[in-house]
């Protein structure tokens, strides 16, 4: 047992709670509503859906979920919607694809320079993702980084930034309808995922094994909450591992009949209409 | 354009892939077994028995990623050999087999023997589980092969690829 504890981060009911990171959240749907709507061609409404589902698992990970009193196995819940789970649900909304279908022409050609620009290359690519999505984690993990955040709200909210950023970036490197200019072939997005997977398992156990001592730097500390984070993290892990090894291998089964296997002329059209790309 | 008549589809069936679908959803099924029944139901493995070795943890984490992208992957492309008509039934059996055995084999000898990530159970003796396992591994391994050389046999058209 913790009890109070003087370095409660800001946000918790002690100083009211702090809602404003939820006004972001409202941002990102409203925005995204009033887009859809003024698609010219009808936004397929799947995708809307599961935009408004990423921005319901942000809203939950930013609201209720912020306002518990401070406890890992609250923070590991909040790492695991924002980073894991929230954002493949934005990815599969395709926000970029209707970017380019209501925006006027110096906008689209914007974001095509941007899309094709070394550096968006760069960090696009499975590998890079994976090592900033997860080794990200394993940096607050393993340095005095939790520590510093749970003092500091400003550097605790970049966090939660950084934790959607590279999860989003992550799952759009391996599964994104978005366009991908150099999207690298389904063996490296495979193995990526079972690195990225694999690391976050085994940083799973060693917390885990080691929550007398990680993450170092904490002035009170209750291993015991620290190994049932440990546990939810693992297990919060398979399941975002499981969707989005769904969500990549299903953009695999989807792909234009072209692409398939030679001696797919025999193949039947697919009856799924979620083949089609909008 | 190839004829969808159900006789053409044994001479279009594609053997190799058929038989490797089966194999990585046989192993995944068994390894969800492994996971679902004895760490889960029984509790007799244990999440992590703090005698494993760092190296094994490593190679843990790896088999147990590795275990429901093979399960994720192996479904579509089942799915994809179906609607290919290239799929072969009795060789997705035999590959099923053959990957469920093989991966308790893994699993008793290399996780459990040689890595010792953990064991089958604590506080028993563990020869007869141990035996158990590798039997029921090994049969099912056998009777893989046994499916997979009957289905090849029957359709020696099917054995050119």
């Amino acid at each position: 047992m913790t009890g109070p504890s003087p370095l409660a981060h800001a946000g918790h009911p002690a100083d009211g709670p702090s809602w404003f990171p939820l006004l972001p959240v409202v941002l990102l749907a409203g925005g995204y509503l009033l887009a859809a709507a003024r698609d010219p061609r009808g936004w397929d409404h799947r995708r809307t859906a599961a935009w408004l589902v990423g921005c319901a698992l942000l809203a939950v990970a930013v609201g209720p979920l912020a306002q518990l009193p401070d406890d890992p196995r609250g923070h590991m819940a909040q790492h695991l919607l924002l980073g894991m789970v929230a954002p493949l649900g934005l990815v599969l909304g395709a926000p970029v694809t209707l970017l380019l279908r209501v925006s006027p022409p110096p906008v689209r050609r914007a974001v095509g320079r941007l899309l094709r620009a070394r550096g968006a290359h760069l960090i696009a690519h499975p590998v890079p993702a994976a090592l900033l999505s997860t080794g990200g984690l394993a940096l607050v993990l393993l340095t005095p980084l939790y520590a510093a955040a749970e003092r500091q709200p400003v550097l605790h909210h970049a966090l939660h930034l950084h934790y959607v950023a590279a999860g989003y970036l992550f799952a759009w490197s391996l599964a994104g309808p978005d366009p991908a200019p150099r999207r690298p072939g389904l063996a490296v997005r495979v193995g990526a995922l079972l690195g990225a997977a694999a690391g976050h398992a085994v940083l799973a156990k060693y917390l885990y094994a080691h929550a007398g001592s990680l993450p170092p730097g904490l002035t009170d500390r209750d291993p015991e909450a620290f190994r049932a984070a440990a546990q939810l993290m693992y297990y919060g892990g398979d399941l975002a591992e499981l969707l989005l090894a769904t969500a990549l291998f299903a953009a695999w089964y989807n792909r234009p009949a072209h692409r398939r296997t030679p001696g797919a002329g025999a193949t039947p059209a697919p009856a799924d209409p979620a083949s089609r790309r909008s | 354009m190839v004829t969808d008549f159900p006789l053409s589809n044994a001479r279009t069936a594609d053997t190799r892939s058929s038989t490797l679908a089966g194999v990585l959803i046989g192993i995944a099924v068994m390894a969800a077994v492994d996971e679902i029944v004895f760490h889960q139901l029984l509790a007799w493995h244990h999440f992590y028995d703090r005698s494993t070795p760092s190296v094994a943890l490593l190679s843990d984490g790896l088999l147990h990623a590795a275990e429901l992208i093979i399960l994720v992957g192996g479904f579509f492309w089942f799915a994809d050999l179906r609607r290919r008509r290239a799929l072969s039934t009795r060789l997705a059996w035999g590959g099923f087999l053959l990957g469920a055995g093989g991966f308790q084999l893994f699993d008793g000898l290399v996780d459990h023997k040689v890595l010792r990530v953990h064991q089958i159970r604590y506080g028993v003796h563990l020869v007869p589980y141990d035996v158990v396992w590798n039997v029921a591994g090994a049969v099912l391994l056998l009777a893989g092969a046994a499916v997979v050389w009957w289905a090849r046999s029957r359709d020696p058209r099917d054995g050119s690829r």
